[in-house]
């Protein structure tokens, strides 16, 4: 059945089903990637570009709320239906999209390992945004057509924010790659860097089997898509080299934990707090 | 007092201070904070709903027409202000010297016979 999820390290209930896992994984890949960008707020290396980041990473924050809203509707349903009391407990009785946020351990995170990548410079913030948003794109094209309506109708809002995050960021990878030599040294390295994350994503999680993707023809794109760009920019792609996975079943690289003390602060420390 | 700030007028901007070519290599990626001084200033000119006119709202730095467009949505477009956008480099646009106000402007301002306001209308005419 559907219940392949194991959370050794929390209190906090198995998610079943692979629907909640997808949507978790999908809410929890664009929350910690608007994290990441949000921390560029204030930092930008101009203004117009702070704010560029900055609103990538509302939509960002926007589509996560969606997917954490609705994943909480199906878990509180599923729970109901099976007449259990929420694992949840006490005060945390019902799950709701801060709570999927605030309080789930690294090890129930499913985002991809590429998108909690620590900032490092401008280069590799632009690339892995647009490294993801050009996933992005092409997943969540055949997400619109989704069986599950919700899914459906989230993927088609999203997309039109996402291709405008893929267009931004695939120029910007064009003008640092194709720019001054120091610009171009910083995308080698962000390439270098960043590329042992993407084979993840193509490889789908038993959960993602309900997704009604085809992992296959996106990676095919993705890569056609990528070279294109890589090719305007006098980048390499590079060849087969080792990926690291993990993320979408909650093995992380370090960088969550420090992610998630930031972001889960304020509910752990007082639990319930609004403001 | 010295002024330490010296304020440009549009068509006023030295080629180094609008951008425009970049001389020195090194300077095309600006340090953190430091605003972006190598890249030429755009005005933009946004339509608020079909119909009407594109209509000035502010200026910014970018490095190109597209990316001008791209910012100008990002600063200037969050609130749904907009439905089209316009950009020109600033230093395009050649406007009148603010010293010349007096001759320019002044001349105007007794001959108010030039509003046409003191014609007889027939009650026929509904709409002028």
């Amino acid at each position: 059945m559907e219940t392949t999820f194991k959370n050794q390290n929390s209190e906090v209930p198995p998610l079943e089903g692979f629907r909640q896992a997808y949507l978790l994984h999908l809410a929890d890949t664009t929350l910690i990637l608007s994290h990441r960008n949000s921390e560029w707020c204030g930092h930008g290396p101009v203004l117009e570009q702070d704010i560029a980041l900055t609103n990538i990473s509302l939509d960002l924050l926007g589509q996560a709320r969606l997917f954490y809203q609705y994943a909480a509707e199906l878990i509180n349903n599923s729970k109901k239906a099976e007449g259990k009391v929420s694992p949840l407990g006490g005060d945390l009785e019902g799950a709701d999209e801060d709570k999927l946020a605030y309080l789930r351990t690294e090890r129930e995170y499913k985002n991809l390992l590429l998108v909690e990548q620590p900032n490092g410079d401008w280069g590799q913030t632009i690339l892995r945004q647009y490294l993801y948003s050009q996933f992005q794109q092409l997943v969540f094209q055949q997400l619109q057509n989704h069986k599950d309506e919700q899914i459906a109708a989230i993927a088609t809002k999203s997309l039109k924010e996402t291709n405008y995050h893929v267009r931004w960021s695939s120029e910007w990878v064009i003008r640092l790659g194709d720019g001054t030599d120091e610009s171009k040294q910083r995308m080698l390295y962000a390439i270098d860097e960043l590329w042992r994350y993407t084979g993840e994503m193509f490889i789908p999680a038993d959960y993602e089997s309900v997704a009604q993707v085809d992992f296959n023809t996106v990676q095919q794109q993705w890569i056609a898509k990528v070279k294109t760009v890589f090719e305007e920019a006098g980048l390499p792609v590079p060849e087969k080299i080792f990926m690291q996975t993990g993320g979408k079943n909650g093995m992380h690289t370090e960088h969550i934990g420090y992610i998630l003390s930031d972001l889960q602060y304020m509910q752990r420390a007082y639990p319930n707090s609004q403001w | 007092m010295n002024l330490l700030i010296r304020k440009f007028y549009y068509g006023d901007i030295p080629d180094t201070n609008a951008g425009g070519e970049v001389k020195n290599e090194s300077s095309q990626i600006p340090p953190s904070g430091g605003g972006g001084a190598a890249w030429p200033l755009w005005e933009i000119f946004i339509r608020s709903k079909q119909g009407l006119d594109h209509k000035h709202v502010g200026s910014l730095h970018a490095a190109d027409a597209q990316m001008a467009i791209e910012n100008a949505r990002d600063v200037y477009t969050r609130r749904m202000e907009g439905v089209s956008i316009w950009v020109v480099e600033s230093k395009y646009i050649t406007a009148s010297n603010p010293e010349e106000a007096g001759e320019l402007y002044e001349p105007a301002v007794d001959k108010v016979y030039r509003h046409p306001t003191f014609y007889q209308l027939p009650d026929e005419v509904n709409y002028m």
